[in-house]
């Protein structure tokens, strides 16, 4: 198996005076060069885009997940002592860690964003929140429900699914989208190396018949025309990869939103994946050039 | 070495010539002449395998070329140096390049330095070897041409019309050149339709074969021409 890769990459072992023997290409080596560092960083944003949706999607799934609320509307006589009641329960439901009614401050806390600081919450017939917290696989979700409509009639349980099922589906589609595109930018790089590389050929069909007079084999024809197709990809995508890197960590980090944002950046070990990117440039740039180096030259025998 | 057996070609219309068969024995020294047209540069591609006969063999040290895939034809060259009509140089590369090319695209540009000046001198080059070859004189692109086909050693040297554009002079140096090579044992393929250049070596005392192409056959002729 390595010998066999070994085998295959051989023609990247550097021969200076093979190289040579190719005239350079002004043309199809520009196109070459900006094409791979155009495409790598469009491919740093999809990256960045994919990593962030996939923590997004993880969080979102698994912190959702251990948290339910209970809502309790009563009348105003009858409040606490359906809170106090459902608090029993829940405290007796397996796979409840902890409930917790919040107090009036904490209410007010989460409605002051959409009502302001001065909402008078005690004189509005506001229900009452209780923070379930699961431990384990959890409770069943139904049969908590029955329980509930028995003992506490005011009591709504919310479990996040119905609004955590379509973010996370989202996001996991973001993720899918974002390998998609890293797909394409790859592909559609594949093909315009491939252009390059056959005008490249084409441009020089005199050089290649005279390497062949001199007894070269094709492996080393297409090696001369690979490295140098290998190399500029290489060098424009880490300029591109560089680029985009760069531009994402300069994007205004909006920590206060907690949204969506604050999760395009790199952190840890994700560096490694726009590190990554001028490696796959190179790659798709050394199996393109190669087939159509060897395509062409068996085309012209 | 090199054997062509009852071999036809045709680019397409009629045969340019049937029913030729050759064989170059090692040590020989042939000239291969005729009107201009006749079929000598044809003739000697099929010799290293740049065109495959249309009818016949031909067969490269041993092998069929029929039967051989691009690569081996690649090898088989390094065992054929060719000096082409229009010297077929790479115009982007230093004269000394282009002279060490066959060893370059064989892996062992390393022996070049080693006859390289050896070999531009015996050429007559060696203040031309960082020159590019469209700065070159005819003879001097004729003798660079030489030196690249035997760079690499072969056992045979096909020349097609190697004097075709130099004035008399340096073609008799090009023959002795040549002569010397076959005198170390080297097989010699030449063409030519200038009759004198046969002439001058025999009077080098060569035991030179003399075919004539023509009317669509491959004859063997005298010296006496
Ligand atoms: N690639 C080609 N395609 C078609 N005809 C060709 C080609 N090369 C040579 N010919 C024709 O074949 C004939 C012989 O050419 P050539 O072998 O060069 O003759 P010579 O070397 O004896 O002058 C000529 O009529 C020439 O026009
Ligand atoms: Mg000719």
């Amino acid at each position: 198996m390595i010998a066999v890769i070994r085998r295959y990459f051989s023609m990247l072992a550097g021969d200076p005076l093979a190289d040579r023997s190719v005239p350079p290409t002004g043309f199809t080596a520009n196109l070459t060069v900006f094409t791979s560092g155009a495409m790598a960083f469009l491919a740093v944003f999809a990256l960045a885009l994919g990593l962030a949706a996939g923590q997004l999607a993880d969080r979102w799934a698994s912190e959702l997940a251990r948290t339910s609320t209970l809502r309790i509307s009563a009348p105003a006589d009858q409040l606490d002592a359906q809170v106090a009641a459902a608090v029993n329960l829940l405290e007796t439901t397996p796979g409840v860690a902890s409930a917790r009614a919040l107090d009036m401050a904490e209410q007010q806390a989460l409605l002051e964003p959409w009502f302001g600081p001065d909402l008078p919450i005690d004189t509005l017939p506001i229900p009452r929140l209780i923070e379930v917290v699961e431990e384990g696989a959890g409770y069943d979700a139904t049969g908590l429900r029955a329980r509930l409509q028995a003992e506490v009639p005011g009591a709504i349980l919310d479990d996040h699914t119905r609004w955590r099922e379509p973010l996370v589906a989202a996001a996991d589609r973001l993720r899918l989208l974002s390998i998609l595109s890293i797909a394409l930018i790859a592909t559609a790089t594949a093909a315009m190396i491939t252009l390059a590389a056959n005008a490249a050929l084409a441009a020089n069909a005199q050089v290649i018949k005279v390497m062949r007079l001199v007894g070269a084999r094709d492996i080393y024809i297409a090696g001369a025309f690979v490295r140098r197709f290998t190399i500029r990809a290489f060098g424009g995508s880490a300029i591109g990869a560089l680029a985009g890197t760069l531009a994402v960590l300069l994007l205004p980090s909006s920590d206060v939103a907690g949204g969506f944002l604050t999760g395009l950046s790199f952190s840890g070990a994700s560096w490694f994946a726009p590190a990554s990117i001028p490696l796959l440039a190179a790659v798709v740039a050394f199996l393109a050039t190669r087939s159509a180096a060897l395509r062409t030259l068996r085309a012209l025998s | 070495m090199i054997e062509l057996d009852r071999v036809a070609y045709s680019y397409g219309g009629a045969e340019l010539f049937s029913n030729v068969s050759l064989t170059l024995a090692p040590g020989s020294f042939q000239f291969l002449t005729g009107p201009s047209g006749a079929g000598k540069t044809t003739l000697l591609k099929l010799c290293y395998g740049e065109l495959v006969a249309t009818a016949g063999h031909v067969r490269l040290f041993g092998k069929n070329v029929r039967e051989l895939q691009r690569d081996d034809i690649a090898l088989s060259r390094r065992n054929i140096g060719v000096v082409h009509q229009d010297c077929q140089f790479l115009d982007h590369l230093s004269v000394a390049e282009n002279v060490a090319l066959p060893l370059t695209v064989a892996g062992r540009a390393d022996e070049a330095s080693e006859y390289l000046e050896d070999l531009l001198s015996w050429v007559g080059l060696r203040n031309q070897a960082g020159q590019r070859p469209p700065e070159l004189s005819g003879g001097e692109r004729q003798r660079a041409a030489l030196a690249r086909a035997v760079i690499i050693s072969p056992d045979v040297i096909i020349a097609d019309e190697p004097t075709g554009n130099i004035d008399w002079e340096m073609s008799q140096r090009l023959l002795k050149l040549l002569v010397e090579l076959n005198r170390m044992g080297k097989t010699i393929l030449l063409a030519t339709h200038d009759l004198n250049l046969i002439r001058q070596a025999s009077k080098m005392q060569v035991q030179a074969r003399v075919l004539r192409l023509m009317n669509q056959r491959l004859h063997v002729a005298g010296v006496d021409l």
